[in-house]
């Protein structure tokens, strides 16, 4: 084996890694990726350029719009028939595959199984789909009674003219329940990212706020961002129960659209993963009041923060009672197990490139074992997930962001909390955090390189760097990854592991990487930097 | 009863289509380019067709798959993908330095009229002076066909690029459909068996089925050079599997575009290589027909090894018989899968009570009854059948096992019998790329398992334990 590099005194300046990865770009890509790879400084103000299309013809992870609407914040949700309209791949292709868990009350509804498509055929382009998508809509009604379809535009419909706004506002009149349509055409950003907020737009207006219940519980709560991949929900869900928190929502792991309509009468909003929902927290809180903070269940130490923190928000002495006994019993498992574990794989590299906050989250998983994070970054995020939110004002609207329409949102007089906004400016002046997050670069440790968007070619040349012990991902990297002989660890779908949240979680997760990094196997592989020849090919084509 | 061969009770054809059956053009065509040497396929479209058609091929290959994209924005559905098509190739070039870089299209560019072959020619015409790749394109639109359409669009399209006339040769073109990557292993076998020269197209058995590298290779290595294709034009005879093909949609491609002609087929009429059309070789029938035309083209005997595969294959066939004899089967996946499949399983005494497809070829029935001439007519064949037909049907016929990918393990699972897994996709199991379907130990290998299967079924469904057959 290639001896290890040593990182016991902090990480080696990479910028000649950076060079290298740089100079066999073509001039104008070469100055796009040089914005966005950050040799990080904590401290310093830092801007990373994030958010903008991938160039053509360089190998991306990213999604589509599509990808990120459907498949991400509406496909988890259970009690809705997603129906897409346009030709029959961009379905299949978003049926089942993030491995989203729900479970099913009895009676209850569930159709994430099914992937509905209109299934365009030639004539439906030449002559317009309109027809054949509220036939599907009558057919979906008939066979499955929802309560709910939402309509997905895939690429050619946008294209073609066909109004899925339109059919959806005529087929609701029609049969009588909530049918919504949503734009997210692939074409229409850089990433799923656009799509996320296509989906928070369409959600708010058209879901939440349908029913205005009355309450059922002492500590009402929403998580935001959550999408129950391997069963993370669950774990999360169990904690709640113990300690009296009530949930009314998930947007939208385990959940369903009718929790969802009466999600505006929570008392507050926990935010998971930022990147694709604080949209609607944001909109929550400036129609019905109601706060919001960010919370992560990823970690045990970042659990115990989280729930500490919900229960400093509510401020009764039970709960807050009940949330240390439970943090408390919890850890006492969880050291029991680091300190198993944590001699095997301390000082271990690990690098991980997902996500629009998995990259940043599961970093504290890594820091409860030891293990070094050397480089990370994510495949759709922005600049505020990177630097923090503060940068929010700062960050440039371009032509794919003016694409997407910008909910004008205003005060609900009726249901407004004043309440809650009450109670919120007095925390605050106490120094308790609302509507904050930290981004991933500040937490991270002097001379990580961070990366956006990473490609192939980066994937190859930082491997080759860094000689990581794990590499974090997805399936689409995963095989070229461990070609290099290092193992992948998928956090997209966790190799049909999971859970990875809250106490439990952190400790099969730990487990995980305890297997995963002692496993013989990899001695039969020839690490390839040992004879690595000169690379081959020149890209100095002009772009 | 068989002999009260069940009908479908309602005949209803659905508009939506709900868990399809088949998958988008481009993908197949991917998978065809991918069996080219040193071709980096690019997808002229939106960013999320070549992800999600990557994701898809890398989590049934367990291989790295590099699919380019051209990354439509908004501006490039206005005023077309030219640009954009064009940076993707300089890109790719620059990267990969590939021999051959493969241009397929999607609904999008589809939509709004993109002309791919122009670009294409546009391209060649202003960097005359570089030392380019060959291009080869492929015009695949999935609302004119699923990804077998695509696949036999790719590999039809390779040919009528790069095939020339030339001197009649000896060798043999073989054009062996979607198969896997261990079934074009075990075709080059029997060919080199036959001491026949051949051009073998596609041939992704190294691309998509690598080994562990000593260095990593953004090219994978193997596949069909282009310097062979040259040679299909002038070679003795063709052998193609699948007599489905690229018929796959009756709504579009077939009726609108002169595209219907087979690789084969065109090599036939273009430059007079006679074509042995036959299905895939699955089942001791099938191979027989595949063995006979090998032994006709060569001039040359069997060799031994196949005689007794055939032999031990048909040993076993006796040895197995009773376990699975009248046993109902459900059979779907691609057209000339299903066909292949069905006429196997038929030949073993399975009774295939449903094949179904989401091909819409409108041949699979007539298909099955001239390959299944006793018992054709009680097997019920379904074009333009998704998932959810296939999970209605069974609730009132509920079958013994199903033989077909991984799509259809959530019905088997709600009515608690087996699945053979195989075809494609596979990604619930490792190795699924590497499961042998044709010749005769293909035909052993499937065998084995289904009858293990039932054997196995009974076995833990079985108050007693036996541990002895
Ligand atoms: S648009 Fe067409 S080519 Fe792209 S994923 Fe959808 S069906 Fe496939
Ligand atoms: S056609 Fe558009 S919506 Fe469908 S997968 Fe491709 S980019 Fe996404």
């Amino acid at each position: 084996m290639v001896k290890k590099k040593d990182y016991t005194n902090g990480l080696p300046d990479p910028s000649q890694l950076k060079e290298e990865i740089l100079k066999k770009y073509p001039r104008k890509v070469a100055k796009k990726r040089d914005k966005g790879m950050i040799i990080n400084e904590p401290g310093k103000e830092q801007e990373i350029l994030a958010n903008v299309r991938t160039v053509p013809g360089i190998i991306t992870q990213r999604g589509c719009t599509y990808a990120g609407c459907k498949g991400v914040v509406l496909g988890p949700t259970r009690d809705i028939i997603n129906l897409v309209h346009g030709p029959i791949g961009c379905s299949f292709y978003a049926w089942l595959t993030r491995r989203n868990q729900t479970r099913v009350p009895e009676g209850g509804d569930n159709f994430i199984t099914y992937s509905f498509s209109t299934d365009m055929q030639d004539e439906n382009i030449v002559f317009g789909g309109e027809t054949k998508l509220k036939e599907a809509i009558r057919e979906a009604y008939e066979m499955f009674n929802p309560k709910s379809i939402g309509i997905f535009s895939t690429c050619p419909v946008g294209l073609i003219g066909d109004d899925v706004h339109a059919v959806s506002r005529e087929m609701k009149a029609e049969l009588g329940i909530n049918i919504f349509g949503f734009s997210c055409e692939g074409y229409r950003g850089v990433s799923q990212s656009a799509g996320h907020h296509i989906a928070n737009n369409g959600v708010f207006k058209n879901v939440v706020g349908n029913n205005d219940r009355p309450r059922e519980g002492k500590f009402q709560v929403n998580l935001l961002g959550e999408y129950n991949i391997g069963g993370d929900a669950f774990e999360i869900e169990a904690l709640f129960e113990e300690a009296g928190i009530s949930l009314l929502s998930t947007f939208s792991g385990n959940s369903t659209i009718e929790s969802m309509e009466y999600s505006h009468t929570a008392d507050l909003n926990m935010v998971m993963c930022h990147r694709s929902i604080n949209y609607i927290a944001e909109m929550m809180e400036e129609k019905y009041g109601i706060p919001w903070i960010k919370v992560s269940f990823v970690g045990a130490e970042s659990t115990v923060k989280s729930m500490k923190k919900i229960a400093e928000y509510f401020g009764d002495a039970e709960l807050t009672a009940k949330v240390d006994e439970i943090c408390e019993r919890e850890m006492a498992k969880v050291k029991a197990v680091v300190a198993e574990v944590r001699p095997a794989v301390e000082g271990k590299l690990a690098m991980m490139f997902v996500g629009g906050s998995r990259a940043h989250h599961y970093q504290d998983l890594f820091k409860e074992l030891g293990i070094n994070v050397v480089s990370a970054g994510y495949e759709f995020a922005h600049r505020d997930d990177y630097e923090g939110r503060e940068v929010i004002p700062n960050i440039k609207i371009d032509a794919d962001t003016r694409n997407i329409e910008d909910l004008v949102v205003s005060k609900d007089e009726e249901l407004f909390r004043d309440d809650l906004a009450t109670k919120k400016s007095e925390l605050e002046k106490a120094g308790y955090k609302f509507s904050d997050y930290v981004g991933m670069m500040p937490e991270m440790s002097k001379n990580a390189l961070v990366i956006d968007d990473v490609n192939h070619w980066e994937t190859e040349k930082l491997i080759e760097f860094y000689k990581p012990d794990v590499f974090c991902a997805g399936i689409k990297e995963k095989y070229v990854v461990q070609k290099y002989g290092v193992p992948l660890k998928q956090l997209h779908s966790y190799d049909y592991g999971g859970p990875y949240t809250a106490f439990d979680g952190a400790i099969n997760f730990y487990k995980e990487m305890q297997r995963m990094l002692a496993t013989n196997i990899w001695k039969l592989v020839d690490t390839p930097w040992k004879n690595e020849p000169e690379i081959v090919g020149s890209m100095t084509i002009d772009a | 009863m068989f002999e009260n061969a069940p009908i479908l009770k309602s005949t209803k054809d659905y508009t939506a289509t709900r868990n399809a059956c088949k998958l988008c053009a481009p993908l197949g065509a991917s998978i065809a380019f991918k069996g080219i040497r040193g071709c980096v396929p690019i997808i002229h479209g939106g960013q999320g067709c070549a992800t999600y058609i990557r994701r898809y091929l890398i989590s049934h290959y367990k291989e790295p798959v590099d699919i380019a994209s051209s990354n439509f924005t908004e501006e490039a559905t206005v005023f077309g993908g030219g640009a954009n098509c064009y940076t993707a190739l300089n890109n790719v070039i620059g990267q990969y330095n590939p021999e051959v870089v493969a241009m397929c299209t999607t609904c999008l560019s589809e939509t709004i009229g993109d002309d791919v072959n122009l670009y294409m020619h546009n391209y060649k015409e202003d960097n005359k002076h570089e030392n380019l790749p060959h291009i080869v394109t492929a015009s695949t639109p999935s609302y004119q066909g699923s990804h077998m359409d695509g696949f036999h669009e790719a590999v039809a399209s390779a040919v009528k690029t790069f095939a020339k006339a030339g001197a009649k040769g000896k060798h043999v073109n073989l054009f062996p459909g979607f198969v896997s990557t261990e079934d074009l292993r075990q075709l080059k076998y029997i060919l080199s068996d036959f001491g026949l020269d051949y051009v073998m197209l596609p041939d992704y058995s190294d691309t998509l089925d690598n080994p562990i590298w000593e260095s990593y290779k953004r090219i994978p290595e193997g596949g069909t050079p282009i310097s062979e294709i040259e040679t299909c034009g002038s070679a003795a005879a063709s052998i193609e599997f699948g007599t489905i093909i690229n018929q796959g949609s009756l709504s579009g491609r077939v009726r609108s575009k002169s595209l219907s002609s087979t690789a084969a087929s065109y090599l036939e009429n273009e430059f007079g290589v006679e074509n042995h059309q036959m299905p895939m070789p699955i089942g001791v029938k099938l191979s027989d027909t595949f063995f006979n035309a090998l032994e006709k083209i060569s001039g040359k005997e069997m060799p031994t090894r196949y005689k007794r595969e055939r032999g031990r294959l048909i040993d076993s066939y006796a040895d197995g018989h009773k376990y699975i004899f009248g046993k109902k089967a459900v059979v779907y996946g691609e057209e000339d899968f299903v066909i292949a499949m069905t006429t196997f399983l038929d030949e073993i005494g399975i009774k295939v009570v449903l094949a179904a497809t989401g091909g819409e070829s409108g041949k699979l029935e007539s298909e099955i009854r001239k390959y299944c001439p006793e018992r054709g007519e009680k097997i019920l064949a379904k074009n333009h059948f998704d998932y959810e037909n296939i999970h209605e049907w069974c609730q009132e016929n509920k079958p013994d096992l199903f033989v077909g990918n991984s799509k259809a393990y959530y019905i088997a699972r709600e009515l608690n019998v087996p699945i053979i897994r195989c075809g494609f996709p596979i990604h619930d199991r490792i190795g699924g790329q590497r499961i042998k379907h044709v010749g005769y130990s293909g035909t052993q290998e499937l065998f084995d398992k289904v009858v293990n299967a039932l054997i196995e079924y009974k076995q833990d469904h079985s108050p007693v334990g036996y541990k002895y057959m």
